[in-house]
């Protein structure tokens, strides 16, 4: 008895010091895979593992958890002027609406780690969750009568967050769009005139011959025939700016400088990028994202790249024209991609490519998915070009104003946003389907008592 | 502006700082008790500093620019249209604003024929407080709710059209429930809540 008593304690202690051990193991040596309570988002799954992230270092609250969502979100937000943010539900006349739905906290509506009930746009909750604040809402519109609370959002009318583009007057006031602007170009680049404002000395056009490397360096005439082709070159930035930045180091030549020297003059950009899907890894100080832990398809022979800003811009020549569209091909392997070069935007963009068009006429991959923005940085206006996909991907209504309005009319766009069949094919061909709300807002105008008479 | 907002946030501050002042008060049994300030002071002399930065701003920003001046437009889509916040706007932005900073108390605009579904009297104490404020031109309503568990002293003061422009751009607003509001007309309430 005694001694069978024993063993069994014996085994019983020698097991759980194995699994302390094993834990202790794991989360010391940043394995934390073991603690993930499920999968993540697709938005998450790339930083799963930074578990203090989110949740802060012990576990905190939901405040802090709040706190870590509005740091990397709270930007987005407020530049689509966010339609139900946090401060309009704190007053205490809300409570009630708080107890359907605790709009305080945004994992009420996104709950992470919970992939089999989360959507496309990372909400976890069911489509028709309007229902739980505005469930009277046709009392007020008469259109509103026989439509589904599940069609709110998904019918190209209504953004819990962003409303920019689908508030009823922006709907009157573009309703006699045409589809397509023809003559609509995007705002050309202007970096090299903004670095110039900037900088105490003026920049000029640099060639071959002006090649600043040291004398101990040995030249590679094929990597200073590629910079003299550079827009670098074009617009005097010479090796040493990069090779020799003191910004990172202290003046020696510095073979492969980090892309903390790129900071230096594209600031804006490198902040998209890394707040984006290609680098929100890297901002979290994780190996950098690759094509083979993606959840898009991506091309087997880009598995192996990592991401970062030479994953695109191929370094010397820094070549855009590339970047904008061959970059993207590159890796990844979706039908929306494959129809790219099949499609109307493209035939642009080669027209663009063969002079036949002007500048800014041309679609690549980057024209809709890397936006260009007129941005303000330090008291000077520029182009920039927005690096966070992610700002204008899903919902797609996220799109239309900063991307496809610039371009095409408001109802066509809507048309187009809500045909998926349409998006698979890159937009070749017209839409099929039609959103009604600019109709809804055009009869509702013209029934107005008021306006009348 | 500046120095109104500057007010707001000494008198905020004061009450804030009285109200911590009274708590004290209840724990220790000192000999000689602070002056403090009861809720109903607190919440009439936010509700001046409100009132006073509100007609401020529609009188000498609004009025003056738009229609004086006409040199700008006020609008809701104030952004897009690149014009002036409504008064209204300002006030919600205000107290949105102020909300983030502070729980020791929370306002906003209210009314019975509201543009903004929102804006309609939700709580018991609203309801009541709206139709007190209609029915009593000039009198002010006190009354204590319990929200959530926490009971609050909630006061409600009226909103009156003070001038045209008010009613003008209500009743001609397509999402207007009513279409008569004349000024001197009480359009809706202020309501301030502070936590007890
Ligand atoms: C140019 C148009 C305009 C003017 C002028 C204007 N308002 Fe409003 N008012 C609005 C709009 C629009 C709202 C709804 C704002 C919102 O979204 O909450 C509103 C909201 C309100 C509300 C809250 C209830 C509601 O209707 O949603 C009150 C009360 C109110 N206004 C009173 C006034 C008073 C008093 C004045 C004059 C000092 C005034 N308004 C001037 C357009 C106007």
């Amino acid at each position: 008895m005694k001694s069978s008593n024993k063993k069994w304690w014996a085994m019983w202690t020698v097991s759980t010091l194995l699994l302390i051990g094993y834990y202790a193991y794991a989360m010391t040596n940043g394995d934390e895979s073991n603690f993930l309570p499920g999968p993540s988002s697709h938005g998450h799954y790339q930083i799963e593992l930074a578990c203090d992230t989110c949740h802060g270092e012990a576990f905190a609250g939901p405040e802090i958890m709040q706190k870590a969502c509005v740091g990397c979100h709270s930007e987005e937000l407020e530049r689509v002027e966010d339609s139900h943010p946090r401060k309009k539900f704190t007053d205490p006349r809300n409570v009630d609406q708080l107890e359907q739905l605790d709009a305080r906290y945004c994992v009420t509506c996104h709950n992470e780690h919970r992939i089999e009930i989360t959507d496309e746009t990372g909400v976890t909750l069911p489509s028709d969750f309007c229902l739980l604040c505005h469930q009277d809402i046709a009392e007020d519109r008469e259109s509103h009568r026989d439509l589904e609370f599940n069609t709110c959002a998904n019918s190209g009318c209504h953004n819990y967050h962003d409303n920019k583009a689908l508030y009823e007057d922006f709907l009157v006031k573009h309703a006699d769009e045409e589809a397509t602007n023809g003559h609509a170009v995007l705002p050309e680049r202007n970096l090299a005139a903004f670095i110039n404002a900037i900088s105490d000395r003026p920049l000029s056009s640099l060639m071959a011959s002006d090649a600043d490397m040291p004398n101990t360096v040995t030249q590679d005439d094929i990597v200073i025939l590629s910079w003299s082709a550079s827009a670098h070159a074009r617009n005097g930035i010479n090796c040493s700016a990069c090779h020799m930045s003191s910004y990172v180091a202290d003046d020696r030549w510095n073979k492969s400088p980090s892309e903390a020297v790129c900071k230096e003059c594209h600031a804006k950009e490198q902040e998209g990028f890394l707040a984006s899907r290609h680098g929100m890894r890297t901002a979290q100080e994780m190996s950098a994202m690759s094509p083979s832990f993606a959840r898009l398809a991506m091309k087997q022979k880009s598995h192996e790249q990592s991401l970062s800003c030479h994953s695109c811009h191929d370094s010397h020549r820094y070549n855009t024209v590339e970047a904008a569209v061959e970059a993207c091909i590159g890796c990844h392997d979706d039908k929306h991609t494959l129809a790219y070069k099949a499609s109307p935007h493209y035939q642009l963009w080669q027209q663009e490519l063969a002079g036949t068009l002007p500048e800014g006429s041309g679609v690549s991959c980057s024209s809709c998915h890397l936006p260009r923005e007129i941005i303000r940085e330090r008291g000077h206006q520029r182009t920039a070009v927005q690096h966070n996909q992610n700002d204008f991907l899903r919902p797609n209504e996220k799109m239309i104003r900063p991307v496809c309005l610039k371009c095409h009319g408001l109802g066509f766009t809507f048309n187009a946003l809500a045909d998926e069949a349409l998006i698979e094919k890159n937009f070749t061909g017209k839409p099929e389907k039609t959103v009604a709300s600019i109709e809804m807002a055009l009869k509702r105008e013209r029934t107005d008592k008021k306006k009348a008479n | 502006m500046k120095h109104i907002k500057t007010q707001l946030a000494v008198i905020g501050l004061a009450g804030i700082s009285m109200a911590l002042v009274g708590c004290n008060e209840e724990k220790t049994t000192a000999a000689a008790a602070p002056a403090s300030v009861s809720p109903q002071k607190m919440a009439d002399a936010l509700f001046t500093v409100m009132e006073a930065d509100r007609a401020t701003y529609t009188q000498k920003v609004l009025k003056r620019l738009v229609k004086e001046e006409k040199l700008i437009k006020a609008s809701e889509h104030w952004k897009d249209d690149k014009a002036l916040p409504l008064p209204a706007q300002m006030f919600r932005m205000a107290s949105e604003r102020a909300a983030e900073n502070s729980s020791d108390f929370s306002y906003s605009l209210i009314s019975a024929w509201p543009i903004n579904k929102q804006n309609e009297p939700k709580t018991a104490a609203e309801k009541e407080g709206v139709k007190f404020i209609e029915d009593n031109p000039g009198k002010r309503f006190y009354k204590e709710e319990k929200l959530g568990g926490t009971t609050y002293f909630t006061a409600i003061y009226p909103d009156v059209a003070v001038s045209s422009a008010c009613s003008s751009c209500h009743n001609d607003h397509k999402d207007s429930p009513k279409t008569d509001f004349k000024v001197g007309d009480t359009m809706g309430g202020v309501v301030i809540r502070i936590p007890l």
